[in-house]
């Protein structure tokens, strides 16, 4: 089997094990939408501020969903990886020949499959409830991409610690410190209006802003070269460095004597 | 026979144990109330800002009082996890046998929750005073303010063992934390009950955690508000929630037998 052959079979498998699994699903995909729902009507006073870039705190918070999706895809990733060391899975997987990059591009099946649902029902709701994108189709369709490529990355994250940690437990322990980068970023208020200085110089450092402030931008300010090249740039590295240090755990974790 | 207050203080113990030498069930119920501080008081501190907004405390100490009940709240759903553990290692099986008075152990996971609580409100309080959070109130408010934590916490922990007692698997969780999550979200987190507009201000209205809110924070700036109405539909939720938890009990005890 090629090692094309290898991703997709890995990725099958993810992605069945993911659908057999809709404790893990249903939160992933609502929860977001209950914040959404609940912040964007708590926060809508926001919108009386002094530049503030939208009437809308809807159009505003909508990314938010998108990021927060993306986390929890990353939990869902780690915890099925570390099941599958914890089980012994990955050992008997290193006495055939399956290439260390098909286990890691398949294992994130399910984290792609989980986004793309993701992607699918908050574009959805958004729309119903009335976001209005400024870009068009066009630009809730490059929301969607960057959204799942989000998805992707962390998941290649949730797999980094799974491989560091061969525990379910520690990628659950570690997932409040991804939501801290969320918390930490532009997810409220937008840069220049947050006051505390030492916050908006987190958040000017956080590549969460980015990607935060790509997607915004395409639903309440239009096409934003810059914020977009930003939000891209830093997803592709989040997925690039979390996969090249993932492949370097795994030849140690893979290890075949 | 043991008295009640000896089987309490033995859970008590042996719970607190169990938390100082795991620390990955200790550490995240401490790092999310610092960390929405930080998002809530940090990023937000602009809608202070906003036309009509009164508070006279700042908006830090408006926030703290916020995520003071939340950690209170929080700390008593974390034990109905422990509670639902109990139950699938079996341990709670042994003690159901052991204990003479068996209300003890739902005091003793109540004083183990406020003993945990307690500390995540030490580290809290302090973390708010080093950012240099205004305390308009007497000691006699401060009292106030933190005795309606304790009776959140109270009622957190006796709402997440009912479930617990009847589900007795920690699949239970998502039970116990979700609509505790949902009823504290649905108050005036951001700004005040008459800044919130639509849905959520109706809502809000008739949510009891508004008024322990409105208290709390009126407890900290020095001007006490709805204080009879925080404290009654605090021990009402309370009792109601010792009936329920009492029941539970009861069909755990059946299901043991």
């Amino acid at each position: 089997m090629n090692v094309a052959g290898q991703v997709l079979s890995i990725a099958g498998r993810s992605v069945t094990r993911t659908f057999r699994q809709p404790a893990m699903i249903i939160p992933n995909v609502t929860f977001p939408l209950l914040l959404l729902a609940i912040n964007s009507n708590g926060l809508r006073a926001a919108t009386h501020l002094p530049g503030f870039p939208t009437n809308s705190f809807l159009d505003f918070f909508i990314p938010i969903s998108f990021m927060q999706g993306a986390l929890f895809a990353s939990g869902t990733a780690g915890v099925d990886l570390a099941r599958d060391i914890d089980s012994g899975f990955l050992n008997r997987l290193a006495l055939t020949p399956m290439r260390g990059v098909a286990l890691l591009l398949g294992q994130l099946g399910g984290a792609v499959a989980i986004g793309t649902i993701q992607a699918v029902v908050y574009l959805g709701v958004g729309i119903a409830a009335g976001v209005r994108f400024e870009t068009g189709v066009a630009g809730a369709l490059v929301l969607f991409v960057l959204a799942v490529l989000i998805a992707l990355g962390f998941g290649a994250v949730g797999i980094l610690i799974a491989l560091r940690t061969g525990s379910g437990e520690a990628v659950q322990s570690v997932f409040p410190l991804l939501f801290f980068l969320l918390f930490v970023s532009s997810m409220n208020l937008p840069r220049n209006l947050i006051e505390v200085n030492w916050f908006r110089d987190l958040a000017t450092v956080n590549p969460v802003s980015y990607m935060i402030e790509a997607m915004r931008t395409l639903v309440i300010s239009g096409w934003n070269a810059q914020a977009l090249g930003l939000g891209f740039l830093f997803t592709f590295l989040m997925i690039g460095l979390a996969l090249a240090a993932s492949a370097a755990s795994l030849r140690s974790r893979m290890a075949r004597t | 026979m043991t008295p009640r207050w000896k089987i309490a203080l033995a859970l008590a113990y042996r719970q607190s144990t169990v938390l100082i030498k795991n620390p990955s069930l200790f550490v995240p119920p401490l790092l999310f109330p610092l960390m929405s501080f930080l998002a809530f008081a940090g990023g937000l501190s602009a809608l202070k800002h906003i036309p009509g907004f009164n508070f006279r405390g700042g908006y830090t100490a408006f926030q703290f009082v916020f995520v003071l009940l939340q950690s209170a709240a929080f700390s008593g759903v974390f034990m109905g996890f422990n509670v639902a553990r109990d139950f699938e290692y079996g341990f709670a099986r042994r003690l159901l046998i052991a204990a003479s008075h068996r209300t003890g152990l739902i005091m003793g996971y109540a004083l183990s929750a406020l003993l945990r609580w307690s500390v995540v409100a030490i580290v809290l309080t302090t973390v708010a005073l080093i950012a240099h959070m205004k305390v308009g109130g007497n000691g006699v408010d401060l009292v106030g303010l933190y005795t309606l934590a304790v009776i959140l916490n109270f009622a957190g922990v006796l709402w997440a063992s009912g479930i617990a007692l009847r589900i007795r698997s920690t699949q239970g969780a998502p039970l116990m934390q979700t609509p505790v999550f949902l009823t504290l979200f649905l108050a005036p987190v951001y700004v005040p009950l008459h800044l919130l507009q639509g849905w959520i201000h109706a809502v809000a209205k008739i949510n009891p955690v508004t008024y322990l809110l409105t208290a709390g924070r009126g407890f900290i700036s020095g001007s006490p508000v709805d204080v009879g109405l925080a404290f009654g539909s605090g021990v009402a939720v309370s009792g109601a929630f010792l009936l329920w938890a009492l029941l539970g009990l009861r069909r755990a005890e059946r299901a043991a037998s």
